[in-house]
This record gives structure tokens, C-alpha cells and sequence, in this order.
């Protein structure tokens, strides 16, 4: 039985392979009907297969497998093999990877009909889905890594995807660079890993962590660092570039240069999430370290609560939802540092589904408009696009935890473990967290109220065409919006208060850490829970933020001016982004241009092909010059050398010198 | 009869004046033949004088067949010259620095 169920996911991960392959291989000779009937099949049964898995190992309790496939090398004692863990945690996370990749697949059928990349398109979104399958179902380091690096190679195809444009060209590039300052905080804890235990299994590394928990490494003279804080931090610098944790952010707002779908997969179900899930992942080795607990509650706090005021100033409709993207993200780095694990992947599920809803919903409005993204150029369109204006009503309330949409029970619970959570940092952390609340509705409403509702001031010529698109972009919507509504209140109580955690013993928590468990001692169910929201301070903070939003754009548009110009120095701030990018540009761009620049102008031409190259060259010239002198051709001269070295050598050997 | 060292003294003047020939001529290069020859025979009186004095007839042999070796390179020089001075219509030494880098 175990190995039948290795064997189903091992199938779950490769079909979307194979059908990357079909599309890219033999997409031309299929032609774009069949490429796409074929490809979305393949992950339709990859997503039944998951299905199927997730019935297994959640709901009849499953125990977790480990199964090799394949030994990839021996090297001693160590064995790195390509070898997956179905437990709990892995099959939920491929549920609602595969969920939401297969809308994607079926929503690209209509967003990418008309593009020459269509073909292209296809096989690149199946082949980061298994990345992402690797990633989740890998049961060591080493394969894990593979899946990371397959994620961050594709997320940079996809970035990249119309790469003629040079903005989409760049943003792919500073992607892939920022996320491989990630990826060297994760090879770094790999090896520390690997040093300490001996192996990149995970099962035998969190059995062995009470042995290091007294290990110190000296890092620098008078530092010491406990071991096991220093892979979590290595770790944790990982997630922040996967998971676009500020400092490391700046890449995913770029991000929107890609086409939509693969905006709506990015932030929803894979890349993003892969952080998180590892930090989940990886919870036996966190517990044991405050110091990384304390990090990631405060860079998740601050990338919650700022980055969502960076989105309010945004007028680009992808790139306020890539903003809230960033700042949902913190909400999970923030459960995580505050050991709510659970917590942590709830959100992440609804999370996917809603904001894939509204990354679709919002390219539904592009398409419908001709590509156009700017919210300045919208407005009014709720009776062009009731639909799409429903879905993204429905996401945007998911989104702005108004009870009873999914959000609402997942971003309230990460509150709540935070205010009762006592890492150091968790005061800081929970007062971002609540004033994110706040925060939240008021961009998302913005931008609800600015494309659907006030005066339309989308051009004249296109007035008379804005129609609802076609069904297979609708469809993906409808399918994500009832998750988005009901998810929560299926999964809270086996998430989050089951005495049988739907994650189960995959998750790790110190008694001492458990503030899920406190939380248990006033749940109610969750229909109470959602009747009692008014009595919390969020749901308030949630309503005013909707409120405030209707104020300033849609009743009295005047005042955002007002308020615009009253606190410019705010506003300019908020525009450029705290000025990361610009720091960025400067220090690290333009560093290393100069840098580069130095190497190349002291290095290359005045070192290498100064001195090496036409160095040796001249000093030849020069040495034969003066030895040409030598040779007059005079036959009198060399006689007269030789009967001096004939004078020399007698000297030399009669004398005896 | 002189003693060894005066005939040693002689040829080593007569060697000494071939050489001096040699670097110091920048004319003629008959003069070069000439001070050639000299060297040549600064030897062979050294190799007569060593042979008498130690009672040994091969130095005198010796003489023979360098004096032959002379005669041919006196030719073949002679004939050298010949050509060098049609090809060039000099023999001046100083103007013979076809080897010169």
C-alpha cells in the first residue's frame, strides 16, 4: 500500500512533466487545441491523483510514508537520494498547488489565445507546477533544493516571458538575482546541515536535533552563534527570497511584468509559498531557535504592515494585488515566528485560492479592456463585467478577513497566536499585524472601488466593446471563489482546534511555544467564531478600512488629492517604495557596475593587457632592440668577441680564478 | 740554436699579429687571407719547434697536412672573393655587413 501511494505521487509530479514536455516538444506538430486539451488533462488527473492522496493521508489519517526512488550518489556514509515524504503536510500542500495551477491552466486557455507564445506559455506553467511538486514532496535537503532552484529558473522563464520588452526583461533578471541571495542562505544551511548531521534527510535530521541544540559556531572573533540558530537563520534568508520577505522583496512587485496567470501562480500557490511551506517544513529544527523565531516575527511584521501601505499608492491593478501579495506573506512569516505553524499553512490555503481568484479576476478586467492596467483608465465597470466583478468582490472580502469569507478565520487566528505569543518581538509584531488589518481593505477597496465603481473614464473607443470574457476565464473564477468563501470555515476546526491536527506530527511545536493551544481554550466552533467577530478589534479595524476607502475614492475623490498633497513627503515615500529599489540601484547595481568597471580598468586593460600581454610584447621588442646592436655583421667584430672569450676563458682557467 | 721559448715567443707574436690583422683590418680582404695565413703558420712553428724539442716527428706530419688544409682555404677564400667582388664591386670589409640583425 505504502508503495502504491509513493508510486500515485510520484505520477502527481510528473504528469505536469510530461505535459511541459508535450507542449514544449511536440506542441507545433499537436497544434493549440490539442496541446492544451492534453496538457490540462494531465494536470487534471495530477489534481484528482492529489485529491485522491490528500482523502488518504488526512482524512483516514495515513501514516507519513519515505520512499527512494533513486539513489542519486553515495559519498561515504551520506546517500542523496531522490526520495519523497507523503505525510500530512506534503499532501495538503500539493492539493492546493495542483487546485490552483489547474484553474491557471484553464483560465490561460482563454488569457493567452491570441499570443505567438502560447505553446511557450503551456509548457513553462507545467513545468514550474512540477517544480513546485518536488519542492513540496521532497524528503531531504538536496532534492528540495532541486525543486527551489527549478522554481526560481521557471519564475524567471515566466517573468521574462514577453522578454522583446526590456522592463520585462529586467524585472526577470532581478528576480532571478535577488532570489539567488536566498538561495545562498539556503545552500549555506543545507551544508551546516550536512556538517552537523551527516545526512539531508529530514526524518533523521529532526531526530537528531536535541544533539546540537549545546553546539555553538564561531562566526566571527567574539561571536558565537548556537548551531541550530545559525541554519535557521541561513534558512530562514532562503525563505526571504522565495517568499519575498523585506529585504529581499523588491523582486516580486517586478514580477508583474509576466503575463497574468503566471502572476495569479506565483503568488498564490507556488514560489511565494515555498518558503513558508520549507519554514513549516523545517519546524522541528526552528523551535530550538528564538533568535530566527524572533527574525522572522519582526521582517514578517514589517513587510506586512508597510508593504501594504505601499499599495495604496499603486495604480497599476496587478501591482496593488502584488503589493497585498507581499504583505499576506508577511501575515505567514509572522505565524510562523510566532510558532503557529498550523496557522501558518491555513492562511497559506486561502490564500492561494483567493488571491489566485484575484490575480484572475484582475486579468479577466485587462483582458476585457485590451491590456490595460491602470486603474487611473478604469472605473465603472461593474455593469461591462458582473462576473468578474462578483469573483472579485468575493476575493477581495477573503482578503480583508470580513467574516464569514475564508480569510477572515486564517489572518484572524494568526492575530490572535501573535498577540498571545511571547517570542521577543511578538509586541511589535502584533501591533503591525492588527494595523495591517487596517491597511488591508483600505488598498484592496481602493482598488475595487477605482475599477468597477466611480465615473467610467476608460477610453471612448473602447466603451462599445468592453464585454465579460469568454468561459474558460470565467470558469477558473467561479471554481476559486467557492473556496474562497468557504474554505475557512471547512478547515479551521481540523487546521487549527482538531485534538487530531489535519497537519498533523508533521508540524513540531515546544509546549512552551504552543499558542494554538491557548487559542483552543476559547473556540467555539466556527459559526460562533464568525458571529463573534464583532466583538474583536480587527473586524472593526476591517469594516473602517472599507469605509475609509469609500470615502477617498469613491464619495469624495477630491480629498485623496487633498490628503495627497497635505502629506507629500508620505506620499513620496509610499511611492517610491521606502526607496529600496533606488538603494538597490545604487549600492548594488551601480556597486557592481563600478566594481566591474575598476576590475575591467585596472585588471583587464592596464594589468592583463598592459602589462601581460602587450607588456611581454614590448619588453621583446625592447630586449631585441638592444641585442641587435650587438650584431653589427662586421666580420671583424665577432672575431674580436671570440678572441676576447678565448682571452677570458685562459684568464679563467690558467689563473684559476 | 734558440731555445724553446724564443720559438714559442715568435709564434705567439706572429698569432698575435694575424689577429690584429683580423680586428683591426676595415679594408681589404686579402689583407683577412694574409692574416689567416700568419695564424696558420704561428701554429705550424709551434708545432716544428715542439716537435724538435721533444723528439717527436708527428708535430712535423702535422705541419704538412695543415699546410695543405692552408693552401685549399687560401684557394677557396681567393675564389670567394672573386665572386664577392663581381656581385658587389667592392671588397672592402666595412662594406660586407650582410649579416648584420
Amino acid at each position: 500500500m505504502d508503495q502504491i501511494l509513493l508510486y500515485i505521487a510520484l505520477a502527481t509530479a510528473l504528469l505536469p512533466l510530461a505535459g511541459s514536455l508535450i507542449a514544449g516538444l511536440l506542441g507545433k506538430k499537436l497544434g493549440h487545441t490539442l496541446t492544451h486539451r492534453i496538457v490540462v488533462s494531465l494536470v487534471g488527473i495530477a489534481f484528482l491523483l492529489s485529491c485522491y492522496l490528500f482523502k488518504v493521508m488526512v482524512s483516514d489519517g495515513h501514516a507519513a510514508i519515505d520512499g527512494v526512488f533513486y539513489t542519486w550518489a553515495t559519498a561515504g556514509v551520506a546517500h542523496f537520494d531522490v526520495a519523497f515524504l507523503l505525510d500530512r503536510l506534503s499532501a495538503s500542500m500539493i492539493l492546493s498547488v495542483l487546485f490552483v495551477s489547474l484553474m491557471v491552466h484553464i483560465y490561460t486557455i482563454g488569457y493567452m489565445a491570441d499570443d505567438p507564445g502560447y505553446l511557450r506559455f503551456f509548457s513553462y506553467v507545467s513545468l514550474f507546477t512540477f517544480s513546485m511538486l518536488i519542492l513540496v514532496l521532497a524528503d531531504n535537503f538536496l532534492l528540495l533544493f532541486f525543486g527551489w532552484e527549478g522554481v526560481g529558473l521557471v519564475s524567471y522563464l515566466l517573468i521574462g516571458f514577453w522578454f522583446e520588452r526590456e522592463s520585462a526583461a529586467f524585472s526577470s533578471l532581478k528576480a532571478f538575482l535577488v532570489n539567488r541571495i536566498g538561495d545562498i542562505g539556503f545552500i549555506l544551511a543545507t551544508a551546516a546541515v550536512f556538517l552537523y548531521f551527516n545526512t539531508l534527510n529530514y526524518h533523521t535530521v529532526f531526530q537528531q536535533v536535541h544533539m546540537i541544540t549545546s553546539h555553538t559556531v564561531h562566526i566571527l572573533p567574539g561571536v558565537d552563534v548556537s548551531a541550530i540558530t545559525l541554519i535557521c537563520v541561513l534558512l530562514f534568508i532562503g525563505a526571504m527570497g522565495k517568499s519575498a520577505q523585506v529585504p529581499l522583496h523588491v523582486w516580486l512587485p517586478d514580477s508583474m511584468e509576466g503575463p497574468t496567470p503566471i502572476s495569479a501562480l506565483i503568488h498564490a500557490a507556488t514560489m511565494v509559498t515555498a518558503g513558508i511551506y520549507m519554514v513549516a517544513r523545517m519546524s522541528p529544527l526552528f523551535e530550538f531557535s528564538t533568535t530566527a523565531l524572533s527574525m522572522m516575527l519582526v521582517l514578517g511584521a514589517t513587510t506586512a504592515f508597510f508593504m501594504g501601505l505601499v499599495a495604496i499608492t499603486q495604480n497599476d491593478i496587478k501591482r496593488v494585488i502584488a503589493y497585498s501579495t507581499l504583505s499576506q506573506l508577511g501575515y505567514m512569516a509572522v505565524a510562523l515566528g510566532a510558532s503557529a505553524y498550523d496557522a501558518a499553512i491555513f492562511h497559506l490555503m486561502t490564500h492561494a485560492f483567493f488571491k489566485a481568484l484575484l490575480f484572475l479576476a484582475a486579468g479577466s478586467v485587462i483582458i476585457a479592456l485590451h491590456h490595460e492596467q491602470d486603474m487611473r483608465k478604469m472605473g465603472g465597470l461593474v455593469s461591462y463585467l458582473p462576473v468578474t466583478y462578483l469573483t472579485f468582490m468575493v476575493g477581495s472580502l477573503a482578503l480583508c478577513a470580513i467574516p464569514p469569507f475564508s480569510g477572515f478565520y486564517s489572518k484572524d487566528t494568526i492575530i490572535d497566536a501573535v498577540r498571545l505569543s511571547t517570542t521577543p518581538g511578538a509586541g511589535y509584531a502584533y501591533y503591525c499585524v492588527l494595523l495591517g488589518a487596517f491597511v488591508t481593505p483600505l488598498y484592496m477597496f481602493r482598488a475595487l472601488f477605482m475599477t468597477f465603481h466611480t465615473n467610467e473614464r476608460t477610453d471612448f473607443s473602447l466603451r462599445d466593446h468592453i464585454q465579460e470574457s469568454p468561459w474558460v476565464v470565467l470558469v477558473p473564477l467561479v471554481l476559486l471563489a467557492i473556496p474562497s468563501l468557504f474554505a475557512g470555515q471547512w478547515l479551521i476546526s481540523p487546521f487549527i482546534y482538531a485534538n487530531q491536527k489535519l497537519l498533523g506530527d508533521a508540524i513540531f511545536v515546544l509546549p512552551n511555544h504552543n499558542v494554538l493551544n491557548q487559542l483552543a481554550a476559547h473556540y467555539e466552533g466556527a459559526k460562533l467564531m464568525a458571529l463573534d467577530a464583532g466583538r474583536t478589534l480587527v473586524f472593526w479595524l476591517s469594516i473602517s478600512g472599507i469605509f475609509t476607502a469609500w470615502l477617498f475614492t469613491a464619495k469624495y475623490p477630491n480629498w485623496s488629492v487633498l490628503f495627497k498633497e497635505r502629506f507629500h513627503w508620505l506620499y513620496r515615500m509610499l511611492v517610491n517604495k521606502y526607496g529600496f529599489d533606488e538603494f538597490n540601484q545604487t549600492v548594488f547595481v551601480h556597486g557592481t557596475q563600478d566594481a566591474g568597471h575598476l576590475c575591467y580598468e585596472v585588471g583587464d586593460v592596464k594589468l592583463i593587457d598592459g602589462v601581460c600581454v602587450n607588456g611581454s610584447g614590448r619588453f621583446i621588442r625592447w630586449f631585441a632592440q638592444a641585442a641587435r646592436l650587438l650584431q653589427s655583421g662586421y666580420i671583424y667584430h665577432y672575431a674580436f668577441a671570440m678572441v676576447l672569450g678565448v682571452a677570458l676563458m685562459l684568464v679563467w682557467y690558467v689563473g684559476g680564478f | 740554436m734558440p731555445s724553446l721559448i724564443e720559438f714559442l715567443t715568435l709564434a705567439a707574436i706572429l698569432f698575435g699579429l694575424g689577429i690584429a690583422g683580423i680586428i683591426l683590418n676595415r679594408k681589404n680582404i686579402i689583407v683577412l687571407l694574409m692574416s689567416l695565413e700568419l695564424i696558420l703558420l704561428s701554429i705550424n712553428t709551434n708545432f716544428v719547434a715542439f716537435s724538435y724539442f721533444l723528439n717527436n716527428v708527428i708535430g712535423q706530419v702535422f705541419v704538412f697536412f695543415v699546410l695543405t688544409v692552408a693552401a685549399a682555404e687560401a684557394a677557396i677564400g681567393l675564389a670567394i672573393l672573386v665572386v664577392i667582388y663581381r656581385k658587389r664591386h667592392t671588397i672592402e670589409v666595412q662594406a660586407l655587413d650582410a649579416l648584420k640583425g
